[in-house]
């Protein structure tokens, strides 16, 4: 039963990660029709910008908000720069631009801060909780983790739902021309789209650093899962991604756990087929399946 | 019969066929010695190991400067194969018949390097001191060309084995290893001395997943006292950290390869940083049990120490000073001693019958089995514990075999560092 | 089928099967000529054609995205790995048998993803691609698949007649440029026919295409099993050619650098298949060079090769939003205009695809001409 518990309280932490990072993929999908497979990238420069912060002697949340801040600006500058120019193109074009823009950030992190993994600090402690004797896979750093998350997600759903610029942002995104018509500065709002994404993907880069540590290639686990959590709970649904992402978090640590820790991959493919073939558009989808 | 047509199509090739008259060896021109080498410079396994050939350059840069090897600069052509071993034959193959190196040297890892050994040695190219610790690179019939360098898995596992059973008699014992050659040869040296009965759980790790909390919660569950584990630097610290989340304090017995101090304290020190502050080295490693065969980075007071920082200070400074450092100087010294042994005009042949016939000192702390019928290379360990950024030995180092031999003391002392950093000609 | 098509298809055949006799003779000078590191390029190049092939098949005509090509390649290469090793087969029975266990996984993975689109079919293929190269760390299959390690190949033994000095490198070069040219023959021919016709149909409108009676999911299975089939024999190549099969060649990158061939050559188009598959050998083999012989200093020297790379990936998308292919017709189009008298639109060298030349031919200045294709793959 304490197995049981701890397997189930890293999914959630783990997961809560997922969750953020599948949150920044939906964002853009929902501004851009893109899948941004830079993400993963666009989130380890951030977590470096926060850890240069750091290292120079800044608090922890103060790295924070650099990262935030990179986030949006990063956010902003690549929609400008790379994807705007491919945005009538094949949508499959976007997608090599975003996995050009990958290698590109991933070499330029190399090239800048070196190979070599640096550790990131927790903004509490990371020492677990007793309950009754025993210790739980679940710390103070844990709990701020799943707490930030859950506040993103929030303060997204009020921004979309209640107020102007988040009807603006969902009109440029679901209905352009129309947007355009009404005076809404389509082409604005789909980069103020990608900038709050990448600035959701930064908080989730800062959260997770602590246990990967920060190095080019230690977020790309966080890209592969944080698609697989968006998919599970489909692209076009903020909160879908975030049930996508503890109910991916959840199973891959039950797999770790009680199947074989060599599966955890095999795990991630066999709980998205198995939502997929129920829902083909993932649990949250707003239409029922293909008809063929 | 493959090796035999793979040969065959080598002499077919052109460019090798000086080989036997020792005039003109590939690679060798009157002022340049020209090797290759294999290495993850991007990708799953750069992290710490793409230091390892920066090292091994910045060392032949200092021997260059001081007048190279007689008379030859040693070029050195290390090339990224991203630890993909389709890559790793690409570029393998690249060096010796488009580069025509004379050697390859210190290529790395075993999934990769196991894919180009036997085109190594069909091609009849010297394939000196590869970076992985298995045992199979010892196979002087199979490939004669090829030779180990760090001590192997199963010697260590032994050493380490031996010292559990001795040290922690009747206690819980957990093993704790990387899924793939490095921890199952190691867990293979470890039985052969551990109890089976001692050891309450074996939890394996999958490099490239860093969630580890599941068997670390397993091995704390099974209220293990000891946790032998053959895991990477990276890992080691995940599971120290998971430990510390679960208030679980086992005793840490690990492999020299996970084991570096200046990596751990790196990899830890936002952590440690809470605690307090001014304590030398990182509270959360102090204790860790562990075998090494060359000095440790944290070690000022050794001679090779001094002498690799200070061609660090002078070539890498931007790099970290850490065990990989240490490893990449150690194998450049070494194979400046065998070029050296080829004596003035080397071929390949020339340089694998020399270093057959070896008896290399330098920077190991125990011998290397070369010379011996056998192309392993260093053949035992020290065991040692972490006391602030440094390695203190416990007993003196001990040399075995990778298979039912006895564990025993070596009692030659490590020779000081040469004053001026070159192996004295031979 | 009247007569007049009848005769178009025999024409088109025969225009094929002249193609696939040049290439053979322009690739028989090429590897003779060329030295062994040049061959073993050839034969990387080659056996990533087919996938490419097989992939740009599969998204281009059929508009269902898979970013799970490598794991395919990884099937194909452990059969032949296997039956080389265990069952010595000879090369022909090896690659055939590599071919068709890799449809067979082709038709499952079809079934399951004939339901998916867009977005989700990428990120279930994706799965599929991280997901079966850990089958062979799992414990029960260590000692077959070897592991981590993976499985050492014995090298294919060029054949007697060939004389003892034959090279191996340019054996190796022959078998996979051989089965690089029968993949775009019989890919060409395919394509040309019903079959292409009826998968461009459910591409561009699905509901029109099951009202004229096409069997929209069955097609998109029969897709994936042939552009499987494929990526099966470039993977048997490769276990030839590299001599070995082993989790750490296949991974996720590998299959992102499929799908980034397939868009760099021009979606759709065979001969841009090819243009992909170069560029994936010979890009960063210079970039590379260029950084070894830079004097840079390590972290630059070391990651340069893949700033290159990312920036070819993302500059040749910018500069040529409908491939090197598109570029080149559209190149071709604009000096045929300059040049009187006008003549009727010629096909490309290669000439495997129409689906390209029946928008994009037409009309050379359109340069978002091609946005129907990725329409099916946006959803």
């Amino acid at each position: 039963m304490v197995r049981f518990i701890n397997l189930t309280l890293a999914g959630i932490t783990s997961g809560a990660v997922f969750a953020a990072v599948a949150l920044a993929l939906v964002l853009i999908w929902r501004a851009t029709r893109v899948v941004n497979f830079a993400q993963g990238a666009m989130l380890m420069i951030t977590t470096f910008i926060a850890w240069s912060v750091i290292d120079a002697g800044g608090s922890y949340w103060l790295a924070l908000g650099a990262a935030l801040a990179s986030g949006l600006v990063l956010g902003a500058v690549v929609e400008r720069v790379v994807v705007r120019p491919v945005e009538n193109k094949p949508h499959l074009n976007a997608v090599i631009v975003t996995l050009g823009l990958f290698v590109v950030l991933q070499a330029a992190a190399g090239m800048i801060w070196g190979d070599t993994p640096h550790s990131y600090p927790p903004a509490f402690t990371i020492r677990g909780l007793s309950v009754a004797g025993t210790w739980l896979l679940l710390s103070p750093f844990d709990l701020f983790v799943i707490g930030a998350v859950a506040a993103v997600m929030v303060a997204l759903t009020l921004l979309f739902v209640r107020t102007d610029l988040g009807l603006k942002l969902r009109a440029a995104a679901f209905a352009p021309e129309i947007a355009r018509l009404q005076g809404v500065r389509v082409g604005r709002m789909l980069t103020l789209g990608w900038a709050l994404a990448a600035l959701v993907g930064s908080l989730a880069g800062v959260l997770v650093a602590p246990s990967v540590f920060v190095g080019p290639t230690q977020f790309d686990a966080m890209l592969v899962f944080g698609f697989t959590a968006a998919v599970i709970g489909g692209l076009d649904s903020p909160a879908g991604a975030v049930v996508g992402g503890l109910l991916l978090g959840c199973a891959l640590s039950y797999v770790s756990g009680y199947v074989s820790s060599d599966l955890v991959t095999m795990g991630a493919l066999a709980a998205l087929i198995t939502v997929l073939m129920v829902r083909p558009n993932g649990l949250f989808a707003a239409s029922g399946g293909r008809r063929v | 019969m493959t090796a035999a047509v793979l040969a065959a199509a080598a002499s077919a090739c052109g460019g090798d066929g000086g080989d036997g008259d020792g005039s003109s060896a590939p690679g060798v021109t009157a002022t340049t010695v020209t090797i290759g080498s294999h290495q993850p410079l991007t990708g799953p396994a750069a992290p710490g190991y793409s230091a390892n050939s920066a090292a091994s350059k910045a060392f032949f840069d200092y021997v260059n400067a001081n007048g190279g090897v007689h008379g030859r600069k040693i070029v050195y052509k290390y090339v990224d194969d991203a630890y993909n071993p389709t890559q790793t034959v690409g570029v393998v193959q690249k060096l010796v018949l488009q580069d025509k190196v004379f050697a390859i040297v210190n290529g790395l890892g075993t999934p990769t390097h196991s894919k180009v050994v036997d085109y190594l040695n069909a091609q009849r190219v010297p394939d000196l001191f590869v970076a992985s610790g298995c045992s199979c690179w010892d196979q002087p019939k199979k490939h004669p060309q090829t030779f180990g360098f760090q001590t192997d898995y199963i010697r260590e596992g032994k050493i380490l084995g031996d010292h559990v059973k001795k040290a922690f008699a009747g206690k819980r014992i957990a093993y704790f290893y990387q899924n793939d050659d490095f921890g199952q040869d190691g867990v293979k040296g470890l039985d052969k001395y551990i109890p089976k009965d001692q050891v309450v759980t074996r939890q394996s790790y999958q490099p490239g997943n860093t969630d580890i909390g599941a068997q670390v919660q397993a091995i704390a569950q099974a209220k293990a006292d000891v946790v032998v584990m053959f895991s990477i630097n990276t890992y080691t610290a995940l599971f120290r950290l998971a430990a510390l989340k679960l208030n679980f304090k086992p005793t840490l017995v690990v492999s020299g390869v996970g084991s570096d101090p200046i990596t751990l304290t790196g990899l830890l020190e936002s952590f440690a940083k809470k605690g307090g502050s001014a304590v030398e080295g990182n509270p959360l490693i102090q204790g860790i049990i562990t075998a090494g065969y060359l000095a440790s980075p944290g070690d000022t007071s050794n001679g090779w120490t001094q002498l690799y920082k200070k061609i660090h200070a002078r070539y890498i400074p931007k790099l970290p000073f850490n065990g990989n450092i240490v490893y990449g100087m150690s194998v450049a010294y070494t194979f400046v001693q065998a070029l050296q042994a080829a004596g003035p005009n080397p071929t390949r042949a020339g340089l694998v019958a020399a270093l057959g016939k070896s008896k290399f000192t330098g920077p190991g702390l125990v011998p290397f089995a070369f010379g011996t019928g056998s192309h392993a290379g260093y053949t035992g360990a020290q065991m040692g514990t972490i006391k602030g950024q440094a390695i203190v030995p416990l007993g003196q180092p001990l040399t075995t075999d990778a298979a039912d031999g006895p564990i025993t003391p070596y009692t030659t002392p490590q020779p000081p560092a040469p004053a001026n950093g070159i192996p004295p000609a031979p | 089928m009247s007569i007049d098509s009848r005769a178009l298809f025999r024409l088109t055949l025969v225009r094929h099967t002249c193609g696939a006799v040049a290439a053979i003779a322009v690739l028989y000078v090429l590897t003779t000529t060329a030295g062994p590191y040049r061959d073993l390029q050839i034969a990387q190049a080659a056996y990533l054609t087919c996938a490419v092939a097989g992939l740009t098949v599969l998204t281009g005509l059929g508009g269902q995205i898979s970013l799970g090509h490598g794991a395919f390649m990884a099937v194909g290469a452990y059969t032949a790995a296997l039956l080389i090793i265990h069952q010595g087969w000879p090369l022909a029975a090896v690659l055939a048998a590599a071919t068709g266990a890799t449809a067979l996984t082709g038709a499952v993975v079809g079934a399951v993803a004939a339901r998916l689109e867009g977005p989700y079919l990428a990120g279930a293929t994706l799965a599929f691609a991280i997901g079966l190269p850990g089958l062979a760390n799992y414990e029960p299959l260590i000692d077959l698949l070897g592991g981590q390690n993976g499985l050492a190949v014995p090298p294919p033994v060029p054949p007697a007649g060939l004389g003892a000095a034959f090279p191996l490198e340019r054996w190796q070069a022959w078998i996979a440029c051989l089965g690089a040219v029968l993949t775009l023959f019989l890919l060409a021919n395919l394509t040309r026919g019903r079959f292409g016709r009826t998968l461009r149909a459910g591409r561009d409108d699905e509901i029109a295409a099951a009202l004229a009676g096409l069997r929209v999911a069955r097609l998109r299975i029969v897709a994936t099993v042939v552009s499987a089939a494929c990526a099966g024999l470039a993977g048997g190549l490769l276990a030839l050619v590299a001599t070995l099969a082993a989790p750490g060649a296949f991974p996720l990158a590998l299959s992102l650098q499929l799908i980034a061939a397939i868009i760099i050559g021009g979606l759709g188009s065979l001969a841009g298949a090819v243009w992909g598959a170069l560029i994936l050998v010979f890009v960063p083999t210079w970039a590379s060079d260029a950084a070894s012989t830079s004097g840079l200093s390590h972290n630059i020297a070391s990651n340069l090769p893949l700033a290159i790379y990312g920036l070819v990936l993302i500059a040749v998308t910018l500069a040529f939003p409908r491939g090197l292919q598109g570029g080149l017709r559209d190149l071709g189009g604009a000096l045929r205009r300059r040049l009187p008298p006008p003549r009727l639109p010629t096909n490309p060298p290669g000439g495997a695809d129409e689906a390209t030349t029946d928008d994009a031919g037409a009309r050379p200045d359109d340069r978002g001409g091609a946005g129907g294709r990725g329409e099916r793959v946006r959803r």
